[in-house]
């Protein structure tokens, strides 16, 4: 510092005696910087400034202070702030200043605001109206002075009070004007997008604008609006490259040149577009080779910002369609820059690589050697820039030498964001493509004491997730699981002291967890081990609890061990550690009790939670009695904070998960795929994570665009042997480096290289690079990770598990014909093939997949016309039901007259009988009534109705078989319905056979659907009641409702409708709740609280029985919407 | 987009300092709970962290750091050139071309050379306020505005001459002085024959 002092000092008199004029630095500031530079500690300049700000602060509220001052005084807060002091006293002033001042003054004022002031600062509402002022002035530069703070400063709900005099700016006769304007309006763009959407046709002016300035400037605006949609703007391809071709030209003034380039700035902007246009886009992309061939050509003079272009021109190349010429020459600039001795030329190379690396694996290949040096390059960015180049190229032959030299790394590095972002894809890496168990745990124990507490959370669970669930064989999983327990033991019999708290919870969980596998080791030395660890003063608390439910799963026969840890943890500061010692003593105490809390070995995904927590409900209705508060869910608590919001915050609406939307094409007709929702509901947050992290297994590196052009997805087993000589073959990668780089002498250390380079680079060759860098041949992760029963039925593990547990009756002869014909060896891939890509597979797999498939096909239809086909005509629901004489109630039997009842519907006809219908609700069954009548002047003999209907129980009654019916007679056959699962749509189908003349019988078929509603009767109990019914359900489902709006009382007035649709009893309306109960017949209550949420009504559901409340849902959706 | 401009000393002694995004900390990302004073903290951190990760890298090695934990995210990056006791560094991100923005730092130190004759540390300390005025007609709120220099020149030297007329005019009447600032400034020349431009953008259809 010392240094700098003295230089300070020695030119301080020349530089003040130079000053001349308004510029001259007065007094106070001089002494300000003279007395800052003169100090020696922090602690004296803390001193000094404090000084210094309870003088400006007394200056500024001095009347005398003149504007000259007052400018001066801004310069010294200005000075104060960029150190790092709190001046916010000045703000006020400052902001006054550029309301009061001349044109000098609120240029400072306009600049100390624009550094004090962030976005949305309370006093920058002081300035709007300034800044309107300025913005309307005369004065060129107030105008410029205005639009710079506005650009710089102002948030989203002031853009509205300058847009329109921003917009006009627009068209101002000065060019410096036009471009601010533009730039600002860009600005307001990023921050609103929205409310910049009208003048999207004056951007077009500015584009066509004559000053080129302005042109560049409206470059950026476009940049952004071609990003975020490529189509809207393909017209301005031409355009673009028009403008292009003049700058490349040399159709600008020359004052535009930077080292006789022309526009370089403006050229980077043009080649950004033009790559965001082309992308993925043939014919747009032919317009443009021309240019960028010419670019790329032009830019050869070896300055920086010709690289600039030319790095820009590359990537371009790369992303747009395709073309072999440029492609080559883009690969030799590749080359340019990665051979480069200049530093920033070869990061910008290896970038280059890195991005192109996914479309032509060949050109790391090419540059092999370049990439070993930069591996062990002194500077830190170009090694990181590297290895994520090796990231890219990794596979299942390279990946121990790659996930090592990446290790390397991190253990000499200390900058925290880099191990994050590293460690994470070290992981990645070693669950994608690990050879074995035992690299596979040595490298996740890098992982972990690397990474240490830095690690993102999803790493271990990822990790722990992978090793319980385990993969296809059991055999495998365990052999994997011993191997880590081992591996942990010991690593906990050295040094424990330095390890990260997140890999000791690791370790802690897999030993208690399958410390038993490991017969050799005794359980006393790992009982020991843990406790070990319990006793260090390093160890976090929340990894103590870790610990303990590990000692908890840790089997019996210890129990004097655990007993004294008991002991000595009961008396514990950590309330939680004292519970879960407590838990510990009990449990060691009580074997029965301990296995059934921890059952050893259950399957990770039969473990069935309650996520109702129903098992507390007396404790509950015990608190509630005694006066505590009714809980309120997260949720409910929120809608109440923000109750004006009418936001949708049920999560768990009707989207279906994935796998089962293909079958819901029919409008929601099957209410089935809703109780599956549901149930899923209570893990699907799980499930949406381990979804997330498979497909990131699954991930490899697409190669769609090759050199040729579009690479339709070639055959692995074809590699294309006719490629030109640039194809290296995998065996002969060492002869090719030799090839392609200009070595000299052999030396010892280059042999290494290259020892290096081959285990590097291996499988990168022609062959084999199809079939790494195509996505469906990827060779299957190692750790495929188990799919959950419920997500696809047919792609779980081995042959005999997959035919056991298919679900449909017609998948057990596809799967076992089906994996007949493939070897044992390879399930997986078998079964993927069976479910989606039967392309990939040899052509006799092929052959007998496409018979089983249509075989499978056959057999879904056939299910399908055996009982899902809904029949349409004639239903008993019809909307419009022909007209039918009402006094055929009159025919009812006089014990049911009195019943409620549907209206009479005609059922079918022919021209001797007539059949209609009518429903009566009875509370314990559905009534359903059968008339039939005779339309002939003959009588009908022998009639014999036939009803039948799977989903139901049916009973007739009565009068289901007559010997005759009278001419013009009707008589009434009854039958009781009972319904005891839930299904939306119920089909009846049934038969009339009659004879009219004897010998001949004739058959008129009848069908209808019922609805659960006709089953739903109202449930009458009290408030009381209700609310102790409530908390003795399990199953619950939420969702919010239209509310109809129309009528005074939008509450009542809906649930009055639902309970005419579907006779709901509606138990009790509190304000802006109400709560309604109903019951499947006699059976399974359902519990219905509505509240009003804004315009929505928000629905929960709850019943014993888990698809009720679902039906219940959906016809509740429906009546509202029918009403 | 440029998020931040600063250049310190050899010492990490901050010099000028330019947020055009204020950063903040990643617990206190929601907005209400950012005052001024917390993004005040935070810049004083990024400079030091900035200083820190800058100063110990060689002269040899790239201009380019990929940003620290404090500037987060893989999506932004350090660009910065040394020159003899002053690091000029922009954070910026991925928007923006590595090579053109320390091309821009190069136009921005020849700018500042052109200004002040021969640009030394003491000039960015003395004349603070005037090294933001430059800065100002080269990036405007984040955006690159000019590359030219001499066109920024031209603002600079414009806005200067209407700083020295007033200091001349400090003692004329109230009416004179009003007279002059509301006076519009004639134009700098652009040296640009429009007549020689012709980029014509065909067939614009309106969107």
């Amino acid at each position: 510092m010392s240094d700098v002092v003295e230089k300070t000092l020695t030119a301080l008199p020349g530089l003040f005696e130079s000053q001349t004029g308004a510029a001259k630095i007065t007094n106070r500031l001089r002494q300000l910087i003279k007395s800052i530079t003169e100090l020696t500690s922090k602690h004296e300049e803390e001193n000094l400034i404090k000084r210094e700000l309870s003088a400006i602060k007394e200056q500024v509220s001095s009347p005398n202070t003149t504007m000259k001052q007052m400018r001066e005084i801004m310069v010294r807060a200005m000075y104060c702030e960029m150190l790092g002091y709190d001046a916010s006293f000045t703000y006020i002033h400052a902001i006054k200043l550029a309301q009061q001042g001349g044109v000098l003054e609120k240029r400072v004022g306009y600049l100390a605001v624009s550094l004090f002031l962030n976005e949305g600062h309370e006093l920058l509402l002081l300035l709007v109206n300034t800044v309107l002022k300025d913005l309307q002035s005369t004065n060129l530069i107030e105008v410029c002075m205005a639009l710079t703070v506005v650009a710089q400063v102002f948030p989203k709900d002031m853009i509205p009070a300058v847009l329109p005099l921003v917009e006009d700016k627009l068209s101002h006769p000065k060019e410096i004007i036009r471009r601010k304007a533009v730039l600002a309006l860009y600005k307001f763009y990023l921050i609103a997008p929205n409310q910049v959407q009208h003048i999207h046709a004056k951007f077009c002016k500015a584009l066509s604008d004559k000053d080129p300035g302005v042109m560049a400037s409206s470059l950026h605006i476009y940049l952004q609006l071609i990003r975020e949609s490529p189509d809207s703007y393909k017209d301005l391809t031409g355009s673009f490259v028009t403008i292009l071709k003049q700058v490349l030209g040399g159709k600008l003034p020359v004052d535009f040149n930077y080292h006789s380039v022309p526009a370089p700035w403006l050229q980077i902007q043009l080649l950004r577009i033009l790559s965001l246009l082309g992308k993925e886009d043939q014919s747009t992309s032919e317009l443009m080779y021309e240019v960028l061939d010419e670019s790329l050509r032009r830019a050869e003079m070896n300055h920086n910002i010709t690289y600039a272009i030319l790095y820009e021109c590359v990537k371009a190349v790369y992303t747009i369609h395709p073309k072999a010429e440029l492609l080559e020459k883009a690969a030799r600039c590749i080359g340019n820059f990665v051979l480069s001795p200049k530093i920033n030329l070869k990061y910008l190379g290896l970038k280059a690589l890195t991005y192109v690396v996914q479309h032509d694996a060949k050109l790391a290949l090419q540059h092999q050697m370049t990439i070993i040096e930069c591996l062990d390059h002194s500077d830190f960015t170009i090694k990181r820039e590297t290895l994520e180049l090796l990231f890219r190229i990794t596979n299942a032959q390279n990946v121990t030498v790659i996930v090592e030299k990446m290790l390397d790394f991190l253990r000499s590095c200390n900058d925290e964001h880099t191990i994050i972002h590293l460690i994470g894809k070290v992981a990645e890496l070693a669950e994608k493509f690990a050879p074995d168990n035992s690299w596979f745990i040595q490298t996740m124990n890098d992982v972990f004491s690397i990474g240490g507490d830095l690690l993102q959370q999803d790493v271990p669970n990822n990790f722990l997730r992978l090793l319980a669930e385990g993969s296809e064989s059991k055999e495998e999983d365990d052999q994997l699981r011993l191997y880590a327990v081992e591996s942990y033991l010991t690593v906990l019999k050295g040094h424990t002291s330095h390890l990260p708290q997140c890999f000791l919870q690791v370790m802690s969980w897999v030993l208690g967890e399958y410390a038993h596998l490991q017969e050799s080791v005794d359980r006393r030395e790992v009982i020991r081990l843990l406790t070990q660890l319990l006793d260090q003063r390093s160890v976090s608390s929340e990894t103590r609890v870790w610990i303990l439910s590990a000692l908890t799963k840790i089997p019996e026969g210890q129990t004097d061990l655990i007993l004294d840890l008991a002991e000595s943890l009961s008396s514990s500061q950590d309330t939680v550690l004292r519970q879960q010692a407590q838990e510990l003593r009990h449990l060691s105490q009580d074997s029965q009790l301990r296995e059934w809390v921890l059952p050893r070995g259950a399957p990770w995904d039969g473990i069935e939670v309650d996520s109702s927590l129903s098992f507390l409900d007396g404790f509950v209705s015990e608190a509630l009695a005694a006066g505590a508060a009714p809980y309120k869910p997260p949720h409910q608590r929120q809608e109440e904070l923000c109750e004006d919001r009418a936001l949708n915050l049920e999560p768990y609406s009707f989207s279906l998960p994935v796998s089962l939307s293909s079958c819901s094409i029919t409008d929601r007709q099957s209410p089935t795929l809703l109780s599956v929702s549901s149930g899923l509901s209570g893990n699907s947050a799980e499930l949406s994570q381990k979804a997330g992290s498979s497909t990131l297994i699954l991930e490899g590196v697409k190669r769609v665009w090759g050199k040729d052009g579009y690479l339709p997805q070639k055959e692995a087993t074809a590699p294309p042997v006719d490629e030109p000589s640039a194809a290296v073959q995998p065996a002969s990668q060492q002869e090719a480096a030799e090839r392609i780089e200009p070595r000299p002498e052999p030396s010892t250390q280059n042999q290494d290289k290259q020892q290096l380079a081959s285990s590097l680079f291996v499988g990168l060759g022609v062959g084999s690079s199809v079939s790494l860098l195509g996505k469906s041949e990827a060779p299957p992760p190692r750790f495929r990770k188990k799919p959950r029963p419920h997500e696809s039925s047919s792609s779980s593990g081995t042959s005999k598990r997959s035919s056991d547990s298919s679900s449909h009756s017609s998948r057990n002869t596809t799967d076992s014909f089906l994996y007949g014909s493939f070897p044992e060896e390879e399930p997986a891939t078998s079964i993927s093939t069976f479910d989606h890509t039967p392309k990939s597979t040899t052509a006799n797999g092929l052959s007998q997949n496409k018979d089983t498939k249509e075989d499978r096909h056959a057999n879904t239809s056939q299910i399908l016309g055996g009982d899902m086909v809904i029949v349409r005509p004639s239903t008993i629901q019809d909307k419009h039901p022909p007209s039918v004489s009402s006094d055929l109630t009159a025919l009812l039997p006089a014990d049911l007259k009195d019943l409620p009842h549907s209206d009479v519907i005609s059922l079918t006809s022919d021209p001797s009988l007539s059949l209609s219908s009518c429903r009566l609700f009875r509370d314990e069954a559905l009534l359903l009534v059968i008339f039939i009548s005779n339309c002939t002047e003959t009588v009908i003999k022998d009639v014999a109705v036939q009803l039948t209907c799977e989903e139901l129980k049916t009973a007739s009654l009565r009068g289901n078989v007559m010997d005759c019916l009278e001419a013009r007679s009707t008589s009434v056959c009854h039958y009781a319905l009972l319904m005891d699962d839930p299904h939306t749509n119920v089909s009846l189908t049934g038969t009339v056979s009659y004879q009219t003349q004897p010998g001949h019988t004739n058959t008129l078929p009848f069908s209808g659907t019922l609805s659960t509603a006709d089953f739903i009767r109202p449930l009458v109990v009290t408030t009381e009641e209700y609310g102790k019914l409530w908390l003795s359900l399990s199953h619950d489902v939420k969702q919010n409702l239209k509310l109809l709006t129309d009528a005074g009382d939008p509450l009542r007035t809906t649930l009055n409708a639902l309970k005419d649709a579907l006779q709901l009893h509606v138990v009790d309306i509190i304000g802006s709740e109400g709560i309604v109960a109903c019951r499947l017949l006699s059976g399974a209550p359902c519990l219905l609280h509505c509240r009003v949420n804004g315009a929505a009504l928000a629905m929960w559901l709850r019943s014993p029985h888990p698809a009720l409340p679902d039906f219940i849902l959906y016809h509740c959706q429906r009546a509202l919407a029918h009403h | 987009m440029i998020k931040a401009i600063l250049i310190f000393n050899n010492h990490g002694k901050p010099r000028l300092i330019r947020f055009y995004q204020y950063f903040l900390n990643m617990q206190l990302q929601i907005k209400h709970l950012c005052t001024n004073k917390m993004a005040e903290d935070m810049q004083q951190q990024i400079i030091r962290e900035t200083f820190h990760l800058v100063s110990k890298r060689d002269d040899n090695v790239c201009n380019f750091l990929e940003g620290g934990s404090l500037i987060g995210g893989s999506d932004y990056k350090l660009i910065y050139r040394h020159y003899a006791t002053l690091y000029f560094v922009f954070c910026v991100d991925s928007s923006e071309s590595e090579l053109g923005i320390l091309d821009l730092i190069q136009v921005f130190v020849e700018t500042l050379d052109k200004c002040f004759e021969n640009v030394c540390e003491l000039d960015l300390i003395f004349h603070m306020d005037k090294v933001h005025y430059i800065l100002q007609e080269v990036v405007m709120g984040g955006m690159v505005l000019e590359t030219n220099m001499n066109e920024i020149v031209a603002q600079v030297e414009l806005q200067n001459r209407m700083e020295k007329s007033e200091g001349g005019l400090s003692g004329a009447p109230a009416r004179a002085v009003s007279a002059v600032k509301n006076m519009n400034l004639p134009e700098i020349p652009r040296n640009i024959n429009i007549g020689d431009i012709n980029i014509k953008v065909p067939s614009l259809s309106p969107f």
